[in-house]
């Protein structure tokens, strides 16, 4: 015994993945059509928005600021529009957002910038039926139309790291905390529980090779095409969606490490309640992406959910790991600023594998 | 010595009582047949022989070890081949037989010599996938995968279900070569045909034994008088000889009717009687483990 | 009683240049209990599904239940009767509504379905039964079951798949009683396996292999033909110089 039968099972596993070309390759290309798919499709950017103003006094003012608008790339200024011609524009789609001055805006600019409060003085009006682009497009819209010195006053708002708001920053954490749990616990629970349902396993425990020996040799092959995963969504999301990484890659490489041993331990886990291969994919496709997608904050902010999915969301991992993830990628955090997200990881990867290694009984019941 | 000692062994899922207080043993060297249908409890009791299930109650030693205290000891002494075919379809054959000799930590060079009358039979075929295989070959195959541990005691389920009659015969000359070899079989099947084939069987149905002893000494306990009828029209003959007076039973039999009669059966009286029935045929038969295993059912 | 039933002449079927169905020829009667043997791939799935009207052979001819094969395969599909010992019934329904369904596909009328299957009931004195789910049924019981729905449609010919395999010797004897009730009254039966103590309980059988039928008579004159005690031998002794296997 000893490592010579590991080995074998090490080289059995790796078999069936090679064998198994067809899932080899979704596997693999399922993390790159998210990356593209998140990074240029779905986006939640600003781009190319066409924007009209209502200004019942084209002053200096407005006229520098609409120009500055006009340039920028995100907007295209489509021309000057009347009060009453709003509601039709938006509603027929020509325009994504109205921006309307004040007829004093010039004046009370000044006022602003010598630092006597005033009331808004411009109104932005925005197509709204796409949240995440209307919000974007607002904050952005703001941004650009009034210079710093007169933001800092007038809005509350900044927007730091990523001021253009670019998606792709912000989904290639959620992306990575979602295709490693589909990869690592989809792919071991499901070569688990086939080989249940086959009545391989039968056999395999009719032999003096200890469970914990059939699992970590399971393990291993996936644990090496998920880091080749890893690698590949690194390389797309510094060289194809630019993002800055400027937290340094190995951290992020090491703390991903620690999310995969996690993910294939949830595998295990999974593997331990599930009978059948369609069980296994129904749990780990349900079960676990749903709360990665709602409550990991890959989607939606966890401070916009209600408290109760705000406690809920501190069991989910995807949660911790995302958003270290993102500190690290986009706020250019090491991986020590980060050290109450892997100490919780790495305590939940010990307790999945503690857990997971306990279920899986030596017998069939 | 015995190879298998069952003591009251008892087996429930939820209400259903798989097993129910089995008690026998299987000499060393000895090839024992399992017969009854599906439900009798066969594969239940192979499990809780393996190791794989806990019994309820009761008691079982394999090779020597107690089926629940010595579990890992029985596991490197067994080999076993479950119902399902459970090799890797997606491993070659020589790929299937490496892994399970390395899951045993052994070499296939050594045990080579004992599986090689039944390995040879696949050998050209070594870089297949088992999944492209026929039944027999598969066959064939898994019981090669199950011996290459050298094992003491050699547990099939239903090696046979699924397989054709030329396949189904191989597979029992290969048992008798193995029991040449002094491994001990315990094997089991559906079918009452292959009863004869085994130095001892038991008869079981819905967890239970309804009787074992040797093939032989079974049927020799049939006593009853058995007839075998045949006339063109088996269904009315059927229902005509169940009125007869002094028969207990009467039920299809392959090509003729089996007729389980009283010393009140006067077969002369009946002969005359059915004659009238177009091609009437009617003969003693003699008894078959099948037969036996209707009575002892009815019982 | 000598109508036919099933007559199949010069029946192929190849895939590619497989030729999974090597020119067979036989007639079935009217109730007669045929037994179609064979070795696994010696092409007696493939020869079903043809006379099923699942697929459509490549050359020659056949008629079953008075439908031609080459193309009336709808019409044969609804005139036959099919259980496999694998699928036919749902284990989640009960005992009344596999039968309304079965009922249904056969497009029964409402008073059909009812007195059919109060008289179906009866005769396998399952009345108390159902409401009863079919998974909850022991195995016997529901090969008996699904062997009585599929003639709810009083098919000429029936289809049967292996159907008593794995059943204790007592459940199995009611089965054939069945089916030899079921024959009586006309109706044909076609049995496929490869166990042959199912086939000693045929009026004729036929022996395929490697495509094509070897041997065709009643298993009494087989066995006397080949000196056999069973048709276990017979088989094997036809079967053994088979080049394929699936």
């Amino acid at each position: 015994m000893g490592f010579s039968n590991f080995f074998a099972f090490v080289k059995k596993e790796s078999l069936h993945i090679i064998r198994d070309t067809r899932t080899m390759l979704i596997v693999m290309c399922i993390p790159i059509l998210l990356m593209v798919l998140f990074g240029f499709a779905i986006s939640t950017e600003v781009n190319n928005v066409n924007v009209a103003v209502v200004a019942p006094n084209r002053t200096d003012g407005v006229e520098e600021a609409v120009d500055k608008m006009a340039r920028n790339n995100y907007f295209s200024f489509i021309g000057y529009i009347d009060n009453s011609e709003i509601d039709k524009y938006l509603r027929s789609g020509k325009v994504g957002a109205v921006v309307v001055f004040d007829k004093d805006f010039d004046r009370y600019l000044a006022h602003s910038l010598n630092g006597i409060p005033v009331k808004p003085i411009i109104q932005i009006i925005v197509d709204a039926s796409n949240v995440n682009t209307a919000g974007s497009a607002t904050l952005y819209l703001q941004n650009v139309l009034l210079d710093k010195a007169s933001q800092q006053m007038l809005f509350e708002t900044r927007l730091l790291f990523n001021p253009q708001m670019k998606s792709a920053y912000n989904f290639v954490p959620g992306i990575m905390g979602l295709v490693f749990i589909l990869v690592c616990a989809m792919m071991t629970s499901v070569s688990i529980v086939r080989e249940k349902e086959v009545g391989t396993m039968e056999v395999l425990l009719v032999s003096p090779v200890r469970p914990f020996k059939i699992i970590f040799a399971k393990m291993i092959p996936y644990f090496l095409i998920s880091c080749i995963v890893l690698i590949l969504i690194l390389l797309l999301a510094r060289y194809l969606l630019d993002v800055p990484m400027s937290g340094g890659v190995g951290g992020i490489f090491l703390l991903s490490l620690l999310y995969l041993v996690l993910s294939l331990s949830l595998g295990l886990l999974i593997s331990t309640i599930a009978e059948t291969q369609v069980a296994a994919l129904l749990i780990s496709a349900m079960v676990m992406m749903m709360p990665i997608l709602m409550l990991s904050g890959m989607l939606f902010p966890i401070e916009n959910l209600p408290t109760f999915f705000q406690v809920v969301s501190n069991i989910v991992p995807a949660r911790w790991y995302i958003d270290a993830i993102r500190k690290m990628m986009i706020q250019g955090l090491s991986l020590l600023d980060v050290w109450k997200n892997c100490l919780i990881l790495a305590g939940m990867t010990l307790m999945l594998i503690v857990v997971s290694l306990k279920k899986f009984n030596d017998k069939l019941e | 010595m015995e190879a298998i000692v069952i003591d009251n062994l008892s087996k429930s899922y939820g209400k259903v009582k798989a097993l129910d207080n089995v008690s026998f043993s299987v000499r060393n060297g000895e090839l024992f047949g399992l017969i009854g249908p599906d439900g009798a409890g066969k594969t239940t009791l192979f499990r809780l022989l393996t190791t794989l299930l806990t019994p309820d109650s009761g008691s079982a030693k394999v090779a020597g070890w107690d089926v629940v205290d010595d579990y890992l000891a029985i596991r490197s002494c067994v080999g076993y081949m479950p119902g399902t075919f459970s090799l890797y379809q997606d491993l070659t054959v020589e790929e299937n037989l490496n892994f399970f000799a390395a899951l045993f930590g052994a070499s296939v060079r050594d045990s080579y010599e004992l599986v090689e009358p039944i390995y040879k039979q696949i050998e050209p075929f070594k870089n297949r996938r088992a999944g492209k295989l026929s039944g027999g070959m598969k066959q064939k195959l898994a019981l090669s995968c199950a011996l290459i541990h050298r094992p003491k005691v050699l547990f099939l389920d239903e090696p046979t279900t699924g397989v054709d009659a030329v396949s189904r015969s191989e597979f029992w000359s290969m048992l008798a070569d193995l029991k040449q070899r002094g491994i001990t079989i315990l094997v089991s099947t559906p079918y009452m045909d292959e009863a004869s084939l085994c130095d001892r069987i038991a008869l079981c149905n819905e967890g239970r034994l309804l009787g074992l002893d040797s093939p032989h000494q079974l049927v020799a306990s049939f006593q009853s008088p058995l007839w075998a009828i045949r006339a063109k029209n088996m269904y009315a003959l059927l229902e005509v000889a169940r009125r007869f007076e002094g028969v207990t039973e009467c039920y299809p039999f392959g090509e003729f009717h089996h007729l389980v009669v009283t010393d009140a059966f006067d077969a002369e009286k009946f002969a005359r009687q059915m004659n009238r029935c177009d091609d009437f045929v009617m003969c003693e038969a003699h008894p078959t483990i099948e037969d036996l295993f209707i009575k002892l059912m009815k019982r | 009683m000598n109508e036919v039933v099933i007559s199949v002449r010069n029946l192929t079927k190849c895939f590619g240049n497989f030729t999974a169905v090597n020119n067979i020829s036989f007639d079935v009667l009217r109730g007669e209990i045929f037994g179609f043997l064979g070795a696994n791939g010696a092409g007696k799935t493939t020869a079903m599904r043809m006379l099923c009207g699942l697929s459509f052979p490549t050359s020659g001819s056949g008629s079953v239940a008075g439908f031609d094969v080459m193309k009336e395969g709808e019409q044969i599909k609804q005139h036959i009767g099919y259980m496999s010992q694998r699928f036919s019934l749902y284990n989640d329904l009960t005992v009344g509504e596999n039968i309304q369904l079965f009922a249904g596909i056969y497009n029964l009328s409402k008073a059909q379905t009812e007195q059919r299957s109060c008289q179906l009931l009866e005769r396998l004195n399952f009345s108390s039964e159902r409401n009863t789910l079919v998974g909850a049924l022991p195995l016997g019981w529901k090969q008996k079951l699904s062997f009585a729905i599929a003639n709810i449609h009083e098919p000429k010919v029936v289809f049967l798949d292996e159907p008593t395999g794995g059943v204790d010797p007592l459940t199995r004897r009611q089965f054939w009683e069945l089916i030899y009730e079921t024959a009586e009254k006309g109706t044909t039966i076609f049995v496929t396996t490869h166990y042959m103590d199912e086939a000693e309980y045929c009026s004729r059988v036929s022996i395929m292999v490697d495509g094509e039928v070897r041997a065709l008579d009643t298993p009494r004159n087989l066995k006397r033909e080949f000196a056999a005690e069973s048709m276990d031998e017979v088989f094997r002794v036809i079967a053994r110089g088979a080049k394929r296997c699936d």
